[in-house]
């Protein structure tokens, strides 16, 4: 369920447990924006251009790891992604529905 | 208890039109169908590529489609037109759709005499059928008696954060009220069926969910392909999703927080009210086709990216929680939930602009799709043409 969205918010974590946040508005490389999860509200830096509706790392997250949105698994990183990073299709793949990797 | 202003049918059925529907058995009878419609105002078609060279699953899944769009009880009588060497016969079709009680006829083209002699039969059948439809008086209908589908489609990251969650607000309200929701999109439950399998009103219902999404993914592990190459979509994509499994997660809320009283088989009769899972596509047309073949009344449709899907039998209303869109497609657009990601408009106040928009549109109140014509219809195929 979504949480409820602060006027003005510039991302939004879905979960506590997640590895990400979702930009509500379009962030610049360099940009400092602000993350409330829960009762605290931390400040990032985007190391990356995140675009309106995309994703971006809030903890390190390891190649390999199962990443979390929603608090729950929405794939795995393909390389290890900063704090501030673009987060979508370069460094993050669905585990799900892969027929290409059958048998493998 | 709310109430709306609907149509009885001879079987009991309300519906929230009164189309009078030309089905054709094959698409040799496109053209046939098209020309009556065109005809007969208020009258409505389903063109469609099936109905020959089928066998077995597939051509059971055409008649049962065309039969359930034709039992649709916003459809008060209906014109079955065939060619006349198909494989879906039209007096089982029509028998099919005549346990309803509504009226409905069957013209050959090629007993007609070919494709003029067709149409000027048709359209006087049609005339006929529509004359009667008139007839009929609108009544008080209890809401509780509304089925809605609910459906994303052009999704970005603005439907999980916002307009699948309002939807499932409302879809709640419906459900509340004693009315019925249908999701569907077995393809974009994946990643996130063990929160609908935990929601299974028995094991049996929690172990047909997980076996329709295990067949699902079992086909496309026997094609060999990537799912990427098409679900997430590129439009998907380009608004922030990733994989299936996010937007999987994104999908799964707007149908509420209601148990599950079943699955069942595209294009089948919704047993009851309550909330039911429909095995489908995420294929946004062929889905709103199951959905209307298995009786729901309208379609609940959330979108980030834009689309202007509709339906020949069942309004279909476009709710979207991306404003910047909303600004670009208010043409296609019914309802904007966007000033939840602006932090001015609450989940359950979105909820409400919702739901208000569903007791209108069923109320009579036409939505963006109905107005523009948009009448896609398409069957989902499961084996090769013959």
């Amino acid at each position: 369920m979504a949480e409820t969205i602060k006027s003005g918010s510039d991302v939004i974590v879905m979960d506590v447990k997640d590895h990400v946040a979702t930009a509500l508005k379009d962030l610049a490389e360099g940009q400092t924006f602000y993350c409330r999860i829960q009762d605290e509200v931390k400040p990032f830096t985007a190391a990356d251009p995140i675009p309106f509706g995309h994703k971006v790392a809030i903890v390190e997250i390891r190649s390999g790891q199962d990443v979390l949105k929603y608090g729950e698994v929405i794939g795995r990183a393909t390389t290890d992604i900063q704090v501030g990073r673009h987060v979508h299709v370069h460094n993050l793949e669905g585990i799900r529905g892969r027929g290409d990797q059958a048998g493998k | 208890m709310g109430t709306l202003m609907g149509y009885k049918r001879a079987n009991g059925d309300t519906g929230i039109r009164n189309h009078l529907l030309v089905i054709p058995t094959v698409i040799c009878a496109n053209q046939v169908c098209s020309r009556i419609v065109q005809m007969v105002p208020e009258t409505v078609a389903i063109p469609h590529q099936h109905g020959c060279s089928q066998i077995g699953a597939d051509k059971s899944r055409t008649f049962e489609t065309l039969a359930g769009t034709g039992r649709n009880p916003n459809v008060g009588a209906v014109l079955v037109v065939s060619l006349g060497c198909e494989v879906v016969n039209p007096y089982e079709l029509a028998d099919a759709i005549r346990v309803t009680g509504k009226p409905v006829e069957v013209l050959d083209i090629q007993e007609a005499g070919g494709s003029v002699k067709a149409i000027q039969q048709g359209t006087e059948i049609a005339n006929r059928l529509r004359a009667e439809l008139d007839k009929a008086e609108r009544v008080e209908l209890s809401l509780s008696e509304l089925i809605v589908g609910v459906k994303c489609g052009g999704s970005d990251a603005t439907s999980g954060l916002a307009s699948n969650p309002a939807l499932g607000n409302a879809a709640d309200r419906l459900i509340a009220e004693g009315g019925g929701i249908v999701i569907g999109e077995t393809t974009e439950i994946i990643g996130a069926e063990h929160i609908l399998a935990a929601r299974c009103r028995t094991p049996e219902i929690s172990d047909k969910l997980y076996h329709i999404v295990d067949r699902f993914e079992k086909e496309v592990e026997r094609m060999g392909e990537d799912m990427r190459g098409g679900n997430p979509s590129p439009g998907n994509i380009a608004g922030g999703l990733s994989t299936i499994e996010e937007k999987s997660l994104g999908c799964i809320s707007k149908c509420g927080t209601a148990p599950f009283e079943g699955v069942i088989e595209y294009a089948e009769k919704i047993p009851g009210k309550g909330l039911y899972f429909m095995d489908s596509p995420g294929n946004d047309i062929e889905c709103v086709s199951g959905m209307a073949a298995s009786g729901v009344h309208l379609v609940c449709f959330t979108t980030g990216r834009g689309t202007p899907t509709g339906s020949a039998v069942i309004p279909v209303i476009k709710i979207t929680g991306n404003g910047r869109m909303y600004e670009r497609m208010a043409d296609n657009m019914d309802v904007n939930v966007g000033p939840m990601l602006e932090g001015s408009m609450n989940v359950e106040e979105a909820g409400e602009l919702i739901w208000q928009e569903i007791r209108e549109v069923a109320d009579g109140k036409l939505t963006k799709a109905e107005i523009l014509g948009h009448q896609e219809f398409s069957i989902n195929r499961i084996g090769p043409s013959l």
